[in-house]
């Protein structure tokens, strides 16, 4: 087990290697120069030159990416172009913020989910059964920036009840989750959020539940007599590795696809950061937020990853 | 030996012509025979027709210009003189905008989705054939893809090529290349494994002979249904990169961009601000039955 282990963290180093150069040459994929940004169109020569040193913009590409990377590793992740402020701070205010709002995703559409899906596996065929998975699919069809403005119609123009954009009515800084006029800022965006992990989960946990129903182990326990609810928690045991898998992606997904409903909510969190930086044409704060997502989302894999060997250990790959 | 004409004109069995005994359908039958009674299946592919049609269409089915402005007739109802769905924040007919709009999601949609079936179905058998060193390349730079999550890497891509269409079009591409090579490459390593490629191997048949003859068919099954499901979420993407203002540029009309620049417009018209993202989500959900019912058509696994 520890050697699965050992090998799979390995595996998992090459992987973020290979991000963070994704994450680097995005910049270069932009048109124009990157010294573009920073200097106004009738710097001298000299200033240019000066400029270039201080950014280390006159080093081959490649130690540029070393630069860059041995940087990034000891938490420096340069200074944004357009606040002045260290890319860091930024990230890590914006990420928490980010966080509180994925983790209420996740513990309203995982818990919801995974109980409807055990539903419908249990009754499979039934027309519950056919509603849920009617609802799953419409979850997982429905563009969740959409569903945000028809939330934020219904509960925010027409009857007023909750309130529209914000993290809070005194700003982020001073978000406290006891409190409940902040809650009324949380609701609508995480329920936008939920939808599409709901319906993807729905659907996978009733597949697994449904297969693992079908199997001979099932059949067994019931003629040995034991209790039905005793036999649902042996099921629910075998389906769990596949709707682990399913749940840490969607994790990873919330992580860097609320970037669509921050906006539409105006929620500071690394979404929102990510299409300032787009907007402003900020490269050190792109390459950052990018770099941090990702390295979060590899980690998230491996973490999912060994969960599931050590649940089911018949899952160790390779 | 005839001994009579009675005789002659008598079959006898030997004469009866050779039938085969069993009727035998093929594959692309057997799955074009579960689909035509499949009712569901067929009135959603329907759906989508239309759909496609009206957008290619759109220029004949339009009431008026879908650019033409008019400070007068802001955000009005639906239903006012001539505007059948009322108009946008700028005066422009709604209607013609979401027809046209269709074509650019429609296009956004699918388009990224073809090239990226070709390309990435390519890799994964050229990955899945050669096996070896050239599948660990291809599919550990295919596992490194697969670390970001796709919209983020959408909008990167997209942000970093400084927005726009065909950006917009190639950072979807860019997404999907590695699913679809992850899912051809599983479906050829399973086939080249088996003995009759090896049989067509040891008679001399060359490389390209042997992939084009045994193994495209198997695995154009799953990559088409594969492909089919990523249909709706390649149009859910393309109109969020719309949305941030990455991917189709103002004027032009996009369901996505509509989506965003009605926002303004929830306080006066509510249903007009949420009219583009409905025909997202019927698209997008037509779609995503319509693979779902491909993928139960075409599995090998049913009776």
């Amino acid at each position: 087990m520890m050697a699965y282990v050992m090998r799979r963290v390995l595996y998992a180093i090459p992987i973020a290697l290979g991000v963070s150069i994704v994450c680097f040459s995005l910049v270069y994929l932009a048109p124009g120069d990157p010294l573009q940004t920073l200097l106004p169109e009738d710097a001298s020569a000299e200033t240019i030159e000066i400029v270039k040193k201080a950014y280390g913009l006159d080093q081959p590409l490649p130690m540029q990416y070393l630069i860059w990377l041995g940087r990034a590793i000891t938490g420096d992740l340069g200074m944004s172009i357009a606040t002045g402020r260290q890319v860091s701070g930024e990230i890590l205010k914006a990420l928490s913020n980010t966080i509180i709002l994925s983790v209420g995703a996740i513990t309203l559409s995982f818990s919801l989910a995974f109980g409807l899906g055990i539903m419908a596996g249990y009754l499979h065929g039934r027309w519950t059964d056919r509603l849920l998975t009617g609802l799953a699919v419409v979850g997982v069809s429905v563009p969740n920036y959409w569903l945000g403005i028809v939330l934020v119609i219904i509960f925010s123009v027409e009857y007023q009840l909750l309130p529209a954009t914000g993290m809070g009515p005194g700003g982020s800084g001073t978000f406290n989750l006891l409190d409940p006029a902040h809650l009324k800022h949380l609701m609508l965006p995480v329920v936008t959020l939920s939808l599409i992990p709901m319906g993807i989960i729905t659907r996978t946990a009733r597949a697994a539940v449904a297969e693992a129903l079908n199997q001979d182990f099932v059949q067994t326990l019931r003629a040995k007599g034991l209790r039905e609810w005793a036999v649902a928690t042996h099921v629910v045991r075998n389906a769990l590795p596949q709707v682990l898998a399913v749940m840490g992606l969607q994790f990873g997904y919330l992580l860097g696809g609320s970037i669509l409903v921050e906006t539409i909510f105006t929620w500071p969190g690394t979404g929102f950061l990510l299409n300032k930086a787009i907007l402003t044409r900020d490269i050190p704060v792109l390459q950052g937020t990018i770099l941090v997502l990702a390295i979060f989302f590899v980690v998230t894999n491996l973490m999912v990853d060994l969960l599931q060997t050590a649940v089911d250990p018949r899952m160790q790959r390779r | 030996m005839l001994h009579s004409v009675a005789e002659a004109s008598a079959t006898s069995p030997l004469d009866a012509p050779i039938e085969a005994s069993i009727k035998t359908r093929g594959y692309w039958q057997t799955v074009g025979y579960r689909l035509r009674y499949d009712y569901l299946t067929l009135s959603f592919g329907v759906i989508v027709l239309l759909l496609i049609l009206s957008a290619v269409f759109a220029p004949l089915l339009a009431p008026a210009d879908p650019y033409q402005t008019s400070l007068i007739y802001r955000l009005k109802p639906f239903g006012y003189k001539d505007f059948l769905l009322g108009t946008d924040e700028l005066g422009r007919d709604m209607l013609s905008r979401l027809l046209y709009g269709g074509r650019m999601s429609l296009s956004m949609g699918i388009l990224p989705v073809l090239t990226a079936t070709c390309i990435g179905g390519l890799l994964g058998i050229v990955a899945g054939y050669a096996g070896g060193a050239i599948n660990m390349a291809i599919m550990r730079t295919m596992d490194v893809f697969y670390a970001f999550p796709s919209i983020l890497l959408a909008v990167a891509i997209s942000g970093a090529m400084g927005g726009g269409m065909v950006n917009g079009m190639v950072s979807l591409t860019l997404i999907f290349i590695p699913p679809l090579c992850r899912v051809a490459e599983t479906a050829t390593t399973q086939v080249r494994n088996l003995d009759f490629v090896e049989a067509a191997r040891a008679s001399g048949a060359r490389a390209f002979n042997i992939i084009g003859h045994h193994i495209l068919g198997n695995v154009l099954g799953p990559v088409f249904v594969y492909a089919s499901s990523l249909v709706s979420v390649s149009i859910i993407i393309a109109s969020g990169l719309s949305f941030l203002g990455l991917g189709v540029e103002p004027p032009m009309p996009d369901w996505g961009l509509m989506l965003n620049t009605l926002r303004q417009a929830i306080y006066i018209n509510p249903a007009l601000a949420a009219l583009p993202g409905v025909l997202i989500f019927v698209t997008s959900i037509c779609f995503n039955l319509l693979s779902d019912g491909l993928r139960t058509a075409m599995d090998v696994r049913l009776a």
